[in-house]
């Protein structure tokens, strides 16, 4: 059968899709817990401030959603997913927003698994500017990973 | 066609793009600055079968499925049951599927602060609802039939009736997120949402049928619209005739 078409989430999403975001993919109390949060810009760098991340632990089967705030911001609670086999550890995420008319799917890796995200076949098949865009970095004890949908510093999306 | 000058909105049909929209659609400004740019990199086969999150009944309100009865009062309006599968490619249910949706009240006002159209809010309508599918899966929803409204994206913009739907399929890849439009919406032909669909025929799998079989006597009327959850790729392969 074929398949029914995407069309954008529009600027109204959070009436049906953030009512109640669950953004804690972790008991906050958790010793292991770390906020993982960044902000989601633009091709001219703006802030996105009508779009939606949803995070999937591939390995855990945990998902969150968070809405963006007005200076793009996004945030979740989360521990770090184990493994699956042959790969680094991570999440999958989807972006939403206005102006996208289908949803885009990219990762994001942590950085203190330099050996498993070097030998992860994704990661390795990338040149290395895209692959910094796949890997947060640790700020103030928080995990930061920044989604930038054009331009020189364009996160790397998949095909899905 | 509409245009503005020489800029136009609505691009001819292309086949060529099957059940693709394009992503940067210029006719829907909003994608200038958002939709990326570079090459989306192509992932190993086996990841295409990874398994999405799965969502239990506790999620779901007693009154999620019925947007009319959400309220103390009735929502103004024309009352509708909107009612549909979701199945994979092969045409099999998919069961327990999340799905939710969203709307414009039936003056084209969503409840949301962003949203300045001068029209009336409804006190009785919020606009939200959620289920799961059944063993068949089968979804349905009763609500009021969501009005047209103007958008800035060009002079003189309306977008046609529709509902915004989200679906969550097995797989973490068959996500779907679109639009259910109404048949003989006038409006579809100017939207360059709709149209960033450039094959005609899968454009038209965005349109709800009315269901005389659906309608309920002296209540609501009833359309049916199918959603097919599938994987991206393929693009130009011409849809099948159907």
């Amino acid at each position: 059968m074929n398949r029914t078409p995407s069309q954008t989430v529009g600027p109204f999403f959070s009436i049906g899709l953030s009512r109640e975001p669950p953004t804690e993919l972790a008991d906050p109390s958790d010793p292991a817990a770390v906020r993982l949060h960044g902000q989601l810009l633009d091709g001219q760098g703006l802030p996105i401030g009508d779009g939606m991340i949803e995070l999937w632990d591939p390995a855990g089967r945990r998902w969150g959603r968070s809405g963006t705030d007005a200076e793009g911001r996004f945030s979740f609670v989360v521990t770090k997913p184990g493994a699956l086999p042959g790969q680094a550890p991570r999440f999958d995420v989807f972006v939403f927003a206005r102006g996208l008319l289908r949803h885009q799917l990219t990762r994001v890796h942590f950085p203190e698994e330099g050996p498993a995200n070097a030998a992860d076949e994704v990661l390795a098949n990338l040149d290395e500017r895209s692959r910094a865009t796949l890997v947060a970095a640790q700020e103030h004890g928080a995990l930061r990973f920044d989604i930038r949908m054009q331009g020189d510093r364009q996160t790397v999306f998949f095909e899905h | 066609m509409a245009t503005i000058q020489d800029d136009p909105i609505v691009l001819p049909d292309d086949p060529e793009f099957g059940p693709e929209v394009q992503v940067d659609y210029p006719g829907y400004r909003s994608t200038r600055w958002r939709a990326p740019s570079r090459p989306l990199v192509t992932l190993p086969e086996e990841f295409h079968d990874l398994e999405g999150p799965v969502f239990g009944p506790e999620l779901i309100g007693e009154l999620d499925h019925d947007l009319t009865r959400q309220h103390a009062g009735e929502p103004l309006g024309e009352r509708i049951v909107v009612t549909g599968r979701v199945l994979d490619e092969a045409g099999r249910a998919v069961r327990g599927a999340l799905v939710e949706i969203w709307q414009a009240n039936a003056a084209g006002r969503y409840r949301h602060e962003v949203d300045q159209h001068p029209a009336p809010l409804d006190p009785n309508f919020s606009g939200a609802g959620r289920c799961l599918t059944d063993d068949e899966g089968r979804w349905r929803f009763v609500t009021i039939k969501p009005g047209s409204y103007p958008w800035g994206n060009h002079e003189n913009a309306w977008r046609p009736s529709h509902i915004h739907f989200s679906v969550f399929g097995r797989q973490f890849t068959r996500r779907l997120v679109t639009q259910m439009y109404f048949p003989g919406d006038p409006l579809l032909e100017f939207d360059p949402i709709a149209h960033s669909v450039r094959d005609p025929k899968a454009r038209r799998l965005l349109i709800a049928s009315f269901d005389l079989e659906t309608t309920q006597p002296d209540w609501a009327l009833g359309y049916r619209w199918d959603i097919v959850l599938g994987r991206a790729g393929a693009r130009t392969t011409p849809l099948e005739e159907s």
